[in-house]
């Protein structure tokens, strides 16, 4: 384990005489990003380790705000005169401006913390590999019906380092992991398809953990039984949603809603509601980057923010939106820590991280129990949302039939829709079982790592898209 | 141009004894202006460049093994450190004898015109001025229309250059241009969204007009919707949605799907997999689709691919290495997502063979069903594999051959296999769109509406 320090991506003294170029044209804030990201995958597909990738890109993008008006541009030539290129053209939109004279002074740089991952640079790559050749392994035995294999692993290091001319000096350095294992069975009524994955921001030692062979069976036995699944119902149910089924539920019912974004805007249906009850009083929403590992974790955000824990929904009442540095400005308060961007090529938005339902009291077998006609859902795919209208979408990847209170049969793979305020207003119950699960966020063209989190709850009725009547 | 080429060349040159390098090297210009409520909300503006270097490395009689590295930098002392990365990943693939990069088959590539010099010479401020007119406009259509979350224009310039030491060089280069807006329409607490854009190779050919009446027209037209009951009936899908279902329909005709088992075509050929009104072409040589291009992602010529004659499969897209697994050869099919992806086997310009009517005589055929006007949980509700089909909808229904009522928060569903049997009319309204499908009006029968 090696502690992790490296000098800064941009010094000091570059970085001021780039924020002062930037708003000599009458710029109000200016901000450089700067990103040194590797990254590394492998791809075991049809029984061959297929492809071993590597990858570096460096760059920084340069934001200049003018009043409503924000200018960017980004640059892959880190040197004095790359960034004051960059610079100019993000100021090109100040014109208007009279220009300042003088020069922007940074405090002393909030070093990345230190800590005791194993850096992806230190593994061997035939010890990532063999993690693939296991999990392939495993999946092939868990049924003769399993004929297709495909697995992945990918880590990441990501520093950034973020200066602006209201004294923001920061830098972060971020370590991820994944691994993923997706499987074909082949049965007499055609194929289907079964997925698990595990992905953290730690090292490599999460493979001490997480044993790939439990995921390799997990996503292999998912496929196999959606062998005999049957149609899934059309119309509305009551559905019980398993601890860590995806949490979805929360990231498209209401997370992006409350995206301070959508929320000057008016585009979304949360907005005006601070204070009013907008879920049923067992809903206790937390937005939380800081959360040991997880996979929408960072210490500082892409704005140099420091990561929080920010209570969004309080036993049904609405207490926050979230914000980044742009959007809380235009309020007159603090950014909550969620500026996020894919890459110094992006401008940063508002975006959850790890986005949870706090658990409740109730046994996750009665849940089950006390349903006499539903749909369980044992794992999400993924969903989408209008935030404007508050209609959303989520897919069952692994689900059964619910009937006199106990699960039967298996269902082919179906979206369920609803309205977001609606739903979460029918959660009639929530269980103490709550598990986290990773996924990808995907807004406005930009994709960052995010996680979901809930214990089991059942929702008393939501329209199940199916075939069979 | 002959800077990139010369680059791609440079890095093939590395090439050691008993190794094969191709070079893959981009390099992009861009700027967005997105405007809000008659400001510029943001104007960026960027270059950026990169290399995805692949190496092979003959292992006798076993095949070859392939690494791979990319770098977002065109500098000679990256592009050396992604040649040693790529040539010490590949020590670490399994040897495989279908592995190999593409070879200069004799097809000669058709000579496409994608580049339009009106986006690098009209100035920034006129590119400003049609966004905040596009915003404007959108505002002052409809007194419905309460919102305009975004109205943005952009563009964009590509170079591509390849190179690989079995005779690979290619070198293409296009342009677009977009207007994208989204609308937010609202009566009381009701609200809707709808949104519009036109693409064109430059400045020029952008429908202002279009765009803007199209996000008005989709976000005041489901004012008002509700949730109906489930039932069984006939869809009718838009043309931007039709576009969005070859999309997926077409990475089940991949080879690489078909050869790994991961299509519900594969064991097909031949077969009749959908009515007779069905014929599906794969054609990057019209150069007016978005994706249009005279070489793929290996440097083959790009070509024509019947994939489903009058219902019957024939064709699959091949690249080099899933045509040799599949025992054929490359069908010029070859894509990647920009330098830092590896090349796989897909399409770049899907269009149906058009029928005879367009979406308002469709309707009138149709009579009663429901009109689609967009999908939501394509990625969640869509397997290509299995062919399960299940997505979120906003629409009209179909009365008396019209559109009448506005629905929204239902579902259609059905299977794939089963939707390509019950198509009832193919649309003559071909609308070229972003993205790598054409546009059509498609009817399909029989379909599970899930509601209230």
């Amino acid at each position: 384990m090696t502690p992790v320090t490296a000098p800064p991506l941009i010094d000091s003294d570059v970085l001021e005489r780039v924020l002062s170029a930037s708003l000599a044209k009458g710029g109000e804030m200016a901000e450089v990003f700067a990103e040194d990201r590797q990254i590394s995958s492998a791809i075991l597909d049809d029984r061959r380790i297929e492809e071993l990738s590597s990858g570096r890109e460096r760059g920084a993008g340069i934001r200049v705000v003018i009043g409503e008006t924000t200018g960017f541009a980004h640059t892959a030539d880190l040197t004095e005169s790359g960034l004051l290129a960059a610079a100019e053209a993000a100021a090109g939109v100040a014109r208007r401006g009279g220009g300042r004279t003088e020069s922007v002074g940074l405090p002393a740089r909030q070093s990345a913390p230190e800590h005791d991952f194993v850096l992806p640079s230190e593994v061997e790559k035939s010890a990532k590999l063999e993690l693939l050749s296991r999990a392939d392994d495993a999946a092939r035995s868990a049924g003769a019906a399993i004929t297709q294999v495909q697995v992945g692993y990918g880590d990441s290091r990501r520093r950034v380092l973020i200066a602006s001319s209201e004294g923001m000096h920061a830098e972060d350095d971020q370590i991820r992991t994944r691994f993923n294992v997706s499987c074909v069975a082949t049965g007499d009524t055609g194929m289907q398809t079964g997925f698990e994955s595990i992905a953290r921001t730690e090292g490599f030692e999460v493979f001490g953990r997480f044993a790939v062979e439990e995921i390799a069976r997990i996503a292999a036995t998912r496929a196999l039984g959606k062998l005999d699944a049957r149609p899934a119902p059309s119309g509305e149910l009551p559905v019980v949603l398993a601890g860590g089924s995806g949490g979805i539920l929360f990231h498209e019912a209401c997370g992006h809603g409350l995206e301070a974004d959508h929320i000057v805007k008016d585009a979304s249906v949360y907005v005006g509601q601070i204070g009013e009850q907008v879920a049923s009083a067992l809903v206790t929403l937390v937005d939380d980057g800081t959360v040991g590992g997880e996979w929408g974790n960072y210490t500082v955000d892409d704005e140099g923010k420091a990561a929080a824990r920010n209570v969004l929904i309080e036993n049904g009442v609405l207490t926050d939106y979230l914000w980044d540095w742009l959007r809380a400005r235009k309020e007159g308060r603090p950014s909550s820590g969620n500026g996020r961007r894919q890459s110094y090529q992006h401008l940063p938005m508002v975006r959850m991280t790890n986005t949870f339902l706090l658990a409740g009291k109730e046994n996750p077998d009665e849940l089950v129990a006390q349903t006499p006609k539903g749909v369980y859902v044992a794992k999400l795919g993924g969903g989408q949302v209008n935030t404007a209208t508050g209609d959303f979408v989520f897919g069952t990847s692994e689900a059964y039939l619910i009937e006199d209170g106990k699960i039967t049969s298996p269902l082919r793979d179906a979206n369920l829709i609803g309205n977001g305020p609606e739903v979460l207003r029918r959660i009639d119950a929530v269980a103490d079982d709550f598990a986290m699960m990773p996924g990808t966020c995907g807004k406005d063209g930009q994709s960052v790592p995010v996680g979901c989190g809930q214990a089991t709850l059942r929702i008393g009725g939501i329209t199940i898209g199916g075939t069979a009547a | 141009m002959s800077d990139l080429v010369a680059l791609a060349e440079r890095i093939v040159a590395k090439a050691k004894a008993g190794e094969e390098i191709e070079a893959y090297v981009a390099r992009g210009h861009d700027i967005e202006v997105r405007a809000y409520d008659g400001e510029v909300e943001s104007l960026s503006s960027a270059t950026t460049g990169g290399i995805g270097v692949r190496v092979l490395v003959a292992n006798g009689s076993e095949g070859a093994r392939l690494g791979f590295a990319w770098a977002g930098s065109l500098d000679d002392e990256v592009v050396e450190s992604a040649v040693d990365e790529a040539r010490d990943n590949a020590t670490f693939a399994t040897p495989d004898p279908d592995v190999a990069f593409a070879t200069p088959d004799g097809v000669s590539a058709t000579e496409l015109d994608l580049w339009d010099p009106s986006v690098a010479d009209t100035a920034t401020d006129e590119k400003v001025a049609i966004a905040l007119e596009l915003e404007r406009r959108v505002r002052a259509a409809d007194s419905r229309v309460r919102q305009v979350s975004s109205a943005d224009y952009g563009d964009e310039r590509v170079e591509v250059a390849l190179a690989s030491t079995t005779g690979i060089r290619s070198f293409t280069q296009r342009t677009a241009a977009f207007l994208s807006v989204s609308a937010i329409a609202g009566e009381g607490s009701d609200s809707h969204t709808g949104t519009g854009f036109s693409v064109a190779r430059g400045f020029a050919g952008l429908d202002i007009d279009r765009a803007g009446v199209d996000a008005v027209e989709r976000s005041t037209r489901m004012l008002g919707a509700t949730k109906v009951p489930s039932d069984r009936l006939t869809v009718v899908f838009d043309r931007r949605v039709v576009s969005t279902l070859l999309s997926i329909i077409s990475s089940a005709l991949s080879g690489e799907a078909v050869v790994k088992g991961r299509s519900f075509f594969a064991g097909r050929m031949g077969e009749k997999v959908a009515t007779g009104s069905f014929t599906l072409v794969d054609d990057p040589t019209d150069p007016r689709a978005f994706a249009a291009a005279s070489h793929d992602a290996e440097g083959l010529a790009c070509r024509r691919t019947v994939l489903i004659d009058s219902g019957t499969l024939a064709g699959f897209l091949y690249d080099t290495v899933s045509a040799r697994r599949a025992g054929t050869s490359s069908t010029g099919s070859a894509v990647r997502g920009g330098y830092s992806g590896t090349p796989g086997a897909g399409c770049r310009a899907l269009v149906l063979q058009p029928g005879h009517h367009d979406q308002q005589a469709i309707l009138a055929v149709v009579g009663e069903g429901l009109y689609v006007q967009s999908v939501t949980g394509v990625h969640s509700g869509v397997n290509p594999v299995s062919g399960d089909f299940s997505v979120g909808v906003e629409g009209l229904m179909v009365r008396d051959g019209e559109l009448a009522e506005p629905v929204r928060e239902i579902t259609v569903a059905s299977t794939l296999q089963r939707m390509l049997q019950s198509v009832l009319h193919v649309g003559v309204d071909i609308e070229w769109l972003p993205g790598i499908a054409a546009g059509q009006t498609l009817a399909i029968g029989d379909m599970q509406l899930s509601g209230s």
